[in-house]
């Protein structure tokens, strides 16, 4: 079995070899033949992508469309679809129909894709395990008994065995590099205010970011190009033009300086997967970049200081949930309190609970300064570092986890230990950078992924960094178990 | 509940900030959260772990700082003051298990 990326898609689309209605007949059959175990999707939306596909390949005989027209495509069930129940996977929002598109999904079927449907998470992205959501954990098509990452471990597990050949992500800590990661596929995270928030439900708005999972950083390019952009409707999005993504695929990297940050090579990585990144190292080598030892001194403060922000603004945003509007509502309460009380309680997780606490706890009379306005100071130290480090280099590598993918279960009941898994990129988020995941190896046989962060909108630089790598090597091609069957 | 935990240079240490089982169930409060009886033990543990992981900021030299809220220097937009948006309450009632004419219901507040 072979697992094509869009611009292979695109391309037998357009020499009509095969047809839209075909390549999402062919998904659909895939998602039910093997979705049963990997429960990467929440929702599938078979008749509405069978209906886009046929309109797809309406135009396509025309010649109209662009490279993503008939693609399918799905999208991590945080993002709002008119008409497709949108969960967060959360028993909150079990039975809620978005009366409108977020952004990216608008822009994306303004652009031809075809969306099979929603893909399983981490309850309201909180999470690095994908354990936390109401409809199930998703297995990691490497290795069944291993989580795919989190929190778009749906997104990632789908792209990586094969079901479809990209998927939206969102990432406020690692959410979308992490799980691209540990499932061997491409995950890119654009720099804060690059991608529109509208219409994605709120965990933490100074961090979250839209972001895909991919199989090639030349697809990611493709999509990039068709999601970024100002949009009036998102008070925090850029408005800067978006550059030419697919022309600077291909610049050389001769004389390039990429950073080493010497905090992401200690003692708490795993040998095999540093070993991986080091050989990847030596691949921008060959092409000419210079490799230069860096240090960003404060980042051993990231992770308290992301679990204190996204906490607090969890808390903020999670206080829209009153059981009276929308979502899940407890019934027979016989005050108002009652009715907040009993609808939250009974409709969020034990880990969105946990964040719910700790965020009211952090933001509350006599502890506000010591621990939120402590943290906003904290990340100014964080930032501080990576500004001075770009005066430097003009690109930062390093790992993307400190290890490959950990067993289901194997960190459920603590999560100071689960909040660990996200050390190297949690930083990125802080700082509002861009950061992209790409496959470079494996470790104990399951794939390691090497993370490069560029400057704010240097989307561009990872994008082709990452395609000059995947120019070079092969393990972006290579197909877990759970597609290349038995024996294989 | 104590706000300030390790002294400078100690990192990762036990358990230094202990939320108590009443601190649980006044923070629940204040976030209109119901905690059963049974779990209040067990999220004051989880909580007081979480808290003494994050209480290692403590020992960082932040004094003269700027508190950094946005991870982009930029100023909040302002836009025109028109209307952009039409009445849709019809269809975002339908969301709601407990709308009626046109208004949402709650249990009654006024006596």
């Amino acid at each position: 079995m072979s697992r094509p990326g869009i611009t292979q898609l695109a391309r037998a689309l357009r020499a009509r070899e095969t047809s839209s209605r075909e390549l999402v007949a062919g998904a659909l059959a895939r998602i039910e033949a093997q979705d049963r175990v990997l429960n990467s999707f929440i929702s599938v939306a078979a008749g509405q992508a069978l209906a886009a596909a046929d309109r797809a390949d309406q135009q396509l005989a025309r010649g109209e469309g662009g490279p993503l027209t008939g693609i399918p495509f799905a999208h991590k069930d945080i993002f709002c679809t008119a008409g497709l129940r949108t969960t967060c996977a959360s028993k909150m929002l079990a039975d809620f129909i978005p009366p409108y598109d977020a952004t990216v999904v608008s822009r994306l079927a303004a652009a031809g894709i075809v969306v099979l449907g929603k893909t399983n998470m981490d309850e309201f992205a909180m999470g690095s395990s994908n354990e936390t959501s109401f409809f199930g954990p998703v297995r990691n098509p490497w290795d069944l008994q291993r989580s795919p990452g989190g929190s778009s471990g749906g997104s990632a597990a789908a792209v990586a065995a094969g079901l479809v050949p990209a998927a939206t992500g969102t990432d406020t800590g690692g959410s979308i590099r992490q799980p691209a990661a540990l499932t061997g596929i491409t995950g890119l995270k654009p720099t804060y205010g690059r991608v529109s928030r509208y219409g994605m439900v709120a965990f933490a708005s100074s961090l979250d970011q839209a972001g895909i999972l991919t199989l090639s950083a030349e697809d990611a390019a493709l999509l990039l190009s068709a999601m970024a952009g100002f949009d009036p409707r998102d008070s925090t999005s850029a408005d800067l033009p978006v550059p030419d993504y697919m022309a600077q695929l291909g610049e050389a990297v001769a004389g390039r300086r990429i950073g080493l940050p010497k905090e992401f090579f200690d003692a708490g990585l795993d040998p095999a997967s540093a070993s991986a990144v080091r050989e990847a190292l030596r691949v921008y080598e060959q092409l000419g970049a210079k490799l230069v030892e860096i240090s960003l001194p404060s980042l051993a403060l990231s992770v308290p200081t992301y679990y204190i922000v996204a906490p607090a603004e969890c808390s903020s945003n999670l206080s829209r949930f009153d059981g009276v509007r929308f979502g899940y509502r407890h019934e027979g309460a016989q005050t108002l309190e009652e009715l907040y009380k009993k609808s939250r309680g009974e409709g969020f997780g034990a880990e969105v609970k946990r964040r719910i606490l700790t965020g009211t706890y952090v933001l509350s009379a006599g502890y506000y300064d010591a621990y939120y306005l402590k943290a906003q100071k904290a990340r100014q130290l964080i930032a501080r570092d990576f500004r001075r480090c770009f005066a430097e280099v003009d690109i930062i590598a390093g790992p993307t986890a400190p290890t490959p993918a950990f067993r289901l279960g194997e960190k459920v009941d603590d999560p100071v230990q689960m909040y660990l898994n996200d050390i190297y990129t949690i930083a990125v988020n802080l700082a509002g950078l861009p950061g992209i995941s790409i496959p470079c190896g494996y470790s104990t046989g399951l794939p390691v992924g090497l993370q490069l962060v560029g400057p704010h909108f240097g989307e561009g630089r990872l994008l082709n960094f990452a395609h000059l790598y995947q120019r070079e090597t092969d393990w972006h091609t290579q197909l877990p178990p759970a597609v290349a069957g038995p024996g294989a | 509940m104590r706000a300030h935990g390790f002294p400078p240079g100690v990192i990762n240490g036990p358990v230094a900030v202990k939320l108590t089982p009443q601190d649980v169930e006044h923070i629940a409060h204040l976030a209109r959260l119901e905690i059963g009886a049974g779990e209040i033990d067990s999220v004051a543990a989880k909580l007081s772990s979480i808290m003494s992981f994050v209480d290692q900021l403590q020992a960082a030299d932040t004094g003269s700082v700027e508190p950094m809220a946005h991870p982009l220097d930029m100023a909040q937009r302002l836009r025109a003051d028109e209307v952009t948006e039409h009445d849709q309450r019809d269809l975002f009632q339908r969301n709601s298990s407990a709308a009626a004419d046109g208004f949402y219901t709650v249990p009654r507040v006024i006596e």
